[in-house]
């Protein structure tokens, strides 16, 4: 089977401008994906047209094997909690469950009910009345009680506190053990995806600068400081994701598969943030011409 | 998608059920004291066999509820397109619902046609049942007047209101999708609604059918009469006016037709012509009637002098009405209703069309 998301060339056009444009990227199953990427890198308009809100000016996107948003079956496959965790002002916690009931036809009613009573919350309450962190988990349930086989959460952490955010995404990651749904996940705040995600997309000015295993990445990614020395004498086998050079020394963080062996070298580990920023800042990617796709690494 | 729509209504719909019962009631207590003053008048006019002179008492009861119900009947189209058309789908474009709504286990489309369609039958219910209760409160009072199809009345009685309602109920949520703001498309459509009833009455309604031509004599009805034009502007003599009556230019006078009553028909015009169709001129009637001449004298000719002149031009001239039966009043109500659904029906359509545009 292919992957949960597979874009190729992927484009949404609004008049002139593109949202997102030739993206290409294969998502595994099974996996909690983050997607990062600055504001306006096309994160929003990659999740909308994976779950069937927007349909593609150019390209295309499959999801599960089917084309998003065609027809019921399809939209019964993903779960979606949009940005800002829309829900009805006017409606109470139970209406929306019974919402879901009607409007799914996997729905798992015991298991919203059993999520609503264990985050504590009253289910005659107004969603309107609800704190962001309260709208979030409501917004979650629905999407998990449909039993999706995969769930899309776009910036779902962007309006919570960092106490509501740590359980936001303790909850996800149960859902995730006991489901076993794929979930894909966008973020600008690369700290919290270090928590949940085994995997990472970096998406920078609507390209797929980065697409990989998280400890693939970590493991193959190190970084590198020294007297400085001409880029242009390093190994071939390197490659420069970044680099800085003073006066007297140079600083690299480098993508390389083999063992650092001069030691002149002092070689520390990367974190996930360093890796993500330096993938952003630098807008450069790791292409396949060479030789080295990281999705394939595992 | 259904549950869910009656769910997410229900809060509207009562508000609306709440008001119609309120209607009801009022209706209900006062409308068969109505109907019984009305029957006893009938018997006893009858009796005295001057049921064509005496008004009928029944005009005079509830004065202020008579004038309050084509208000009501006319307001109530325009309620339901601005409080459960506007926000349909306003509301869920405004506060960021519809990603929710979108991505549940429905289509888009099933989703938007459940809506329009249960919210819309509703709206028409509304409007139809307003109209039906006021209609048979206010029976008694139409075989009395016996003008439910005259100008004022027509748009106030029958099925056309139910026309209305869907109308109204549409372009709200046509309104809704197009602003994407619910208070805007609240108040483009109570100006919408208002300009297509307009332009239906005046410009739609009338050429439906070709009005029946009936020639009358010139004595029949009320009598005719003539506008006469000064400085000042013009005098009437026993001068049925209406639209279709020539204003005269100063020093000229102008022969008017009578009035003609058509029982529960609706009258265009009445004409005065000759033979051939034309009206006479002033250059005509001046020496054909030379008491015209002292119209513009302080002491103008009396009454009798001027019905003597009518009597002499009635050899020439005759009336020609030109108006709609009462028997067309119900074609002309489903004509009426017909547009308005055909109008609802595209709206709904163009609604669909600009969603699947716009927002994917």
């Amino acid at each position: 089977m292919s992957g949960v998301i597979e874009a190729s060339g992927l484009g949404k056009q609004y008049g002139r401008k593109w949202a997102l444009r030739g993206c290409t990227l294969s998502i595994p199953a099974g996996r909690v994906v983050g997607l990062v990427g600055p504001n306006g890198a096309g994160k929003t308009t990659l999740l909308h047209l994976a779950v069937g809100l927007l349909a593609p000016s150019a390209g295309s996107i499959s999801v599960l094997d089917g084309k998003p948003g065609d027809g019921p079956d399809q939209l019964a496959k993903t779960g979606f909690v949009a940005q800002d965790t829309p829900t009805y002002v006017g409606l109470s916690i139970k209406k929306h469950l019974r919402m879901g009931a009607y409007l799914n036809p996997n729905w798992d009613g015991d298991l919203a009910k059993r999520r609503i009573d264990s985050l504590g919350l009253d289910p005659r309450q107004k969603a309107g009345s609800l704190s962001g962190g309260q709208r979030a988990q409501l917004a979650l349930t629905l999407a998990i009680a449909k039993r999706p086989e995969l769930l899309v959460l776009d910036e779902p952490l962007a309006s919570l506190d960092p106490l509501a955010r740590r359980e936001f995404l303790q909850d996800l990651m149960t859902i995730v053990a006991e489901h076993g749904v794929s979930v894909v996940l966008s973020s600008h705040l690369t700290a919290d995806l270090e928590r949940v995600c085994d995997y990472v997309v970096v998406l920078f000015s609507s390209q797929v600068q980065l697409s990989g295993d998280v400890n693939d990445l970590l493991g193959s990614h190190l970084r590198l400081s020294g007297v400085r020395r001409d880029p242009g004498s390093l190994p071939a086998d390197w490659v420069v994701v970044e680099e800085t050079h003073t006066d007297k020394q140079s600083t690299l963080l480098v993508y390389t598969d083999g063992a650092i062996l001069d030691p002149s070298w002092s070689v520390k580990p990367v974190t996930l943030d360093d890796l993500i920023l330096a993938y952003m800042s630098q807008g450069r990617s790791l292409r396949p011409n060479q030789g080295r796709e990281l999705g394939v690494l595992r | 998608m259904i549950r869910f729509t009656f769910m997410q209504s229900r809060a509207s719909v009562l508000v609306a059920a709440i008001g119609l019962g309120v209607v009801a009631i009022v209706l209900a207590i006062t409308g068969p004291h109505l109907a019984h003053v009305y029957d006893a008048f009938e018997r006893s006019c009858k009796a005295a066999g001057d049921c064509a002179t005496a008004p009928n008492p029944v005009l005079n009861l509830y004065k202020p509820l008579q004038s309050a119900l084509p208000f009501i009947v006319a307001i109530v189209p325009a309620l339901v397109g601005l409080f459960f058309g506007a926000p349909l789908i306003a509301r869920e474009l405004e506060t960021g619902t519809f990603r929710l709504a979108w991505t549940q286990s429905v289509t888009r489309k099933r989703w938007l046609a459940v809506k329009l369609g249960l919210v819309g039958i509703a709206a028409m219910a509304i409007g139809g049942l307003v109209t039906w209760m006021a209609d048979w409160w206010a029976s008694p009072l139409d075989a009395v007047n016996q003008d439910r199809f005259g100008f004022a009345n027509f748009s106030f009685h029958g099925i056309a209101p139910i026309g209305y309602a869907a109308f109204a109920f549409a372009l709200g949520a046509t309104a809704g999708v197009l602003l994407r703001r619910t208070v805007a498309a609240m108040a483009a459509t109570g100006a919408g609604f208002v300009a297509a009833r307009v332009a239906v009455t005046y410009w739609v309604r009338p050429y439906l059918a070709s009005p029946v031509r009936e020639s009358l004599p010139l004595s029949a009805g009320s009598g005719a009469g003539f506008l006469y034009g000064d400085a000042q502007g013009t005098t009437d003599f026993n001068a049925y006016i209406h639209s279709g009556v020539p204003t005269p230019g100063v020093g000229q006078v102008v022969l008017t037709a009578p009035q003609v009553n058509v029982p529960n028909g609706w009258v265009y015009s009445t004409t005065a012509v000759d033979k051939a169709g034309h009206a006479p001129t002033s250059h005509y009637l001046f020496p054909a009637c030379p008491v015209l001449k002292q119209l513009s004298r302080p002491q103008p000719p009396s009454s009798a002098q001027l019905q003597a002149c009518v009597t002499r031009l009635s050899s020439t001239f005759h009336t020609v009405l030109a108006y709609q039966p009462g028997s067309r009043f119900w074609p002309f109500q489903w004509a009426e209703m017909g547009i308005f659904i055909a109008a609802a029906l595209a709206l709904c359509g163009l609604t669909y069309w600009w969603l699947r545009r716009r927002y994917s």
